[in-house]
């Protein structure tokens, strides 16, 4: 206990020292891409003046050097204010609420049922490789890779909301709309996300399986009388599942910021879009809050990972080194 | 049986006449980023600010300069616009400025019923000429020497300058004094951070339309419902929702499935997109094009060597087989335009028409210019320089993709090497064109509204350096005294007869010198339930829904 206790605590510190680079990164990076707000701005107000342009420059901190903006920002961020965005002109905290919101649901729901399709399917598909089934599972999990998300999503469309009609194209619940309204709004871009996560992890699932399926453990618990079912469920999954968990890990911090395509087609403001037109926009602030929040999720994500790892298989929680 | 069949085409038609009558859902590409109406200039949201609001004057769909928020349109004839002096060292030095009167609407009111009185106008014209604000369009508000006002209703500007546009004041965006006025007072600073158009969009008496905005969902919609307090004609509908879906596929398949009810022609998709729906499904809906005032072009740098030679820029314009352009990728729906003035507008010089396609003659003259055939086909100088130039353009932008292989087509066939090298849009006008730092040919439009003087784009004052900060539109760097002095004569002639003779001569200027390579001016496209009837489209920068309550269903 004392051993994950400590384990957690080295990747706190780790977290906060990747989040204050990451935050220089991402402020450099876009303080580097051409083309900053004020300049965007000239190429379509024909009438503004340099009195104007400098004016404005000073107004959003754009005649300072590039370091002492970031530092500025994160001195008031470290005090609790992150800062207004400039493109919604606004408090960031408020601006990101919703996207993260949405993006949260639709993340969690794809997630939730990705992992409850592809779990099963990769393991029956691993008991008898290049049996009937594996060879099924391997076809449907290769459409769903191969699908590009965009035009998966626009088929769903065509097919469930333009043919049928039984389900809304996109856009977003009206406030005070109920769970059965939201749910159907989510339907679709839920089912996008979550085919091309399935085929993934159905992959994912199966060769793992099958390498753990091959272990000594495995035959040796076999030869020991367990039931098959015990020696699959109990024995071999454990140890299949810790790089399946290592991918989900990963992916959560991706899904999170890199929905734009399927929010996009689906017009559900997400994170994605945030990021996107933060990035676009040259809203450092929000940029910065997005990201941010982004690699944050992704550490988080890894920090359970290592939890459970130790829970999966305690060799790791104990740290023991290899003969 | 019969019962049954009555049922179902009873419920046949309920579905398809406007059972959603009382609901019309417009689909947009774009969402705005604030509902201030003058902090930052978007398309997305002058539309939905149509809906919600009113600018003092603006354009009809006629083309011609309204009052949408006074009694009558301020003029010379009429008195209600005098010239007087003013102090020399502003405006244009001439000592000559206007007083312009403006009556506002004896029932005008926020909705939340407060009357609009010039309160109001004087809070807008603080807001608007604090440098601290952020305004980003700023130059009306500066150009504004003083506000006197008469009574609750009538006010005079002053205006630092005469000049034909003397009456058109529409970028001046009104605020509710009585809303705004306390977050202005308290930090001006931090006043476009604390304006209720962002916090609270579903304050009632932030709006004065025929709609009020009553929910905002951040990036994904904005719903309107009739405003009370609107004093004018009834609009049609209980609810207008305008929903963003950039994806111009999804736009169409929402549209398809009842999502939204119609895209308008402003924020929708490309003329040559709604040509390809039309095919499809144009029994369902009623398409509309409009002509607009996007001026596609292409940008040369004139101080460049290759394109200092007005021979060369004639035979890359001769070279372009533009209606064949208009008529195989937009259906003909587009103008093959002949320099940036609309032939729509009424100063367009009707004597002068589109330089043709003509191959031949852009050999002579290119070889007239020095540029003969090299062994592998493209043409060198004597200095063995090959005419080999970019040709770039906003990437992703699948309609001017399409033009632009054409393009590169047509000009191999004279011996002209273009190499497509586009980048993203923030890229392309935030630095690359800004900055002038582009080599070849550039396209991409400029929107104007009517009789627009090209003052930002040709005057040599207008040449972005970095000593003016970049500021300006004159990329290419065209520099022509003579130009300069039509541009200045024309801004201040107030007597229509002599301004459309200074237009005239203009345009011959244009046609001679060739300053950029006129190639259409867009038309924008509607798809419009068949039973919206009333939606006239405008074609310039002020939106249709200005009008929206004359919007209606089936004309009732």
């Amino acid at each position: 206990m004392a051993g994950l206790a400590a384990r957690v605590l080295r990747r706190l510190g780790q977290s906060v020292l990747v989040l204050l680079v990451m935050s220089f990164v991402i402020y450099g990076l876009i303080g580097l891409m051409p083309g900053d707000p004020i300049d965007l701005m000239i190429a379509t107000l024909p009438n503004i003046t340099p009195d104007d342009i400098a004016r404005l420059r000073e107004l959003h901190g754009l005649d300072q050097p590039i370091w002492q903006r970031w530092w500025q920002w994160l001195t008031a961020a470290l005090g609790g204010d992150l800062g207004n965005s400039r493109l919604y002109g606004a408090p960031v905290e408020s601006v990101i609420a919703g996207p993260l919101l949405r993006s949260l649901m639709l993340i969690a729901a794809s997630l939730v049922i990705a992992l409850a399709i592809a779990l099963p399917i990769g393991i029956l598909a691993a008991l008898r490789p290049r049996g009937v089934f594996d060879t099924l599972a391997n076809l449907v999990a290769f459409v769903g890779l191969s699908m590009p998300t965009f035009w998966l999503g626009i088929m769903f469309i065509m097919l469930f909301a333009v043919t049928f009609g039984w389900l809304p194209a996109g856009g977003v619940p009206q406030s005070g709309a109920g769970l059965g309204e939201t749910l159907r709004h989510m339907a679709l871009p839920v089912a996008t996300l979550a085919v091309a996560t399935i085929g993934q992890y159905t992959r994912y699932m199966r060769a793992a399986m099958i390498e753990s399926l091959n272990q000594d453990y495995v035959r040796t618990a076999l030869a020991k009388g367990a039931g098959r079912w015990r020696v699959v469920l109990v024995h071999a999954l454990r140890n299949a599942l810790i790089p399946v968990v290592t991918v989900l890990a990963l992916d959560f911090g991706m899904l999170f910021s890199g929905a734009l395509i399927t929010e996009t087609v689906f017009a559900w403001p997400g994170m994605g879009k945030l990021i996107f037109d933060a990035v676009m926009g040259n809203d450092y602030a929000l940029a910065l809050a997005a990201l941010l929040l982004a690699t944050a999720v992704t550490l988080l994500g890894n920090a359970l990972a290592d939890v459970a790892y130790g829970w999966l298989d305690p060799r790791i929680g104990r740290g023991r080194k290899a003969p | 049986m019969v019962i049954f069949r009555f049922g179902l085409l009873l419920a046949a038609l309920l579905f398809v006449m406007p059972v959603q009558a009382k609901t019309l859902t417009i689909g947009i590409t774009q969402f705005p980023h604030t509902l201030h109406p003058t902090i930052d200039s978007m398309a997305a949201t002058s539309y939905i600010m149509g809906l919600a609001r009113r600018p003092i004057t603006a354009y009809d769909a006629d083309w011609t300069l309204v009052c949408l928020l006074c009694t009558e349109l301020p003029t010379l004839e009429n008195g209600r616009a005098k010239v007087v002096e003013v102090p020399k060292d502003v405006g244009d030095g001439s000592g000559r400025g206007i007083a312009v009167t403006y009556t506002l609407p004896a029932k005008a009111a926020w909705g939340d019923g407060t009357p609009i009185t010039t309160a109001d106008v004087m809070f807008t014209w603080e807001v608007g000429r604090h440098p601290q604000v952020g305004i980003s369009a700023a130059e009306l508000y500066r150009r504004i020497l003083d506000i006197t006002l008469v009574d609750d209703k009538t006010f005079t500007l002053v205006m630092d300058r005469v000049g034909f546009t003397y009456n058109s004041i529409g970028d001046f965006g009104l605020l509710p004094a009585h809303i705004e006025g306390p977050a202005f007072a308290e930090d001006p600073a931090a006043y476009r951070s604390r304006t209720a158009y962002d916090r609270a969009p579903d304050t009632k008496g932030l709006w004065f339309g025929p709609y009020r905005v009553t929910e905002v969902s951040q990036g994904a919609q904005v719903v309107l419902e009739r405003n009370p307090a609107w004093w004018g004609d009834a609009p049609a509908f209980d609810k207008i929702i305008v929903k963003a879906i950039e994806n111009t596929a999804a736009l169409e398949a929402n549209l398809l499935a009842g999502g939204v009810d119609m895209i308008p022609g402003e924020l929708g998709l490309a003329v040559d997109q709604v040509i390809a729906f039309e095919k499809r499904h144009g029994n369902r809906f009623a398409i509309t094009y409009k002509p607009s005032l996007y001026y596609e072009h292409l940008e040369v740098p004139l101080d460049s060597p290759m394109f200092a030679d007005v021979r060369v820029r004639r035979a890359l314009l001769h070279a372009i087989d533009r209606q064949l352009i208009v008529d195989k990728l937009f259906g003909g729906k587009l103008t093959v335009a002949t320099t940036k003035v609309s032939p729509l507008d009424w100063v367009h010089h009707d004597g002068l028409s589109p330089l043709p396609f003509d191959p031949a003659e852009a050999r002579r003259l290119l070889d007239e210019a020095g540029w003969a055939p090299g062994p592998d086909g493209i043409r060198r100088n004597a200095e063995g320089q090959a005419l080999s130039f970019p040709l770039q353009t906003t990437a992703g932008n699948r309609t001017r993709e399409r033009v632009q292989q054409v393009l590169q087509a047509q000009w191999r066939d004279i011996g002209v090497d273009a190499q497509i090298r586009n980048e993203p849009a923030r890229v392309l006008f935030g630095e690359t064109m800004n900055k002038r730092r582009f080599a070849g040919a550039v396209m991409f439009a400029w929107i104007s509204s009517p009789e627009n003087v090209p003052r930002t784009t040709q005057h040599c004052e207008e040449i972005p350096t970095e000593a003016n900060a970049w500021t300006g539109q004159n990329y290419g760097a065209y520099c022509d005294p003579a130009m300069d002095k039509l541009i200045d004569a024309i801004e201040v002639e107030l007597d229509r007869d002599k301004r459309a003779a200074l237009w005239h001569a203009l345009q011959e200027k244009m046609v001679a010198d060739v300053p950029d390579l006129p190639l259409f001016f867009r038309s924008e496209a509607y798809i419009l339930p068949a039973w919206l009837k009333g939606l006239r489209p405008t074609g310039h920068l002020n939106p249709s829904t200005l009008w929206v309550e004359t919007w209606s269903v089936d004309g009732r």
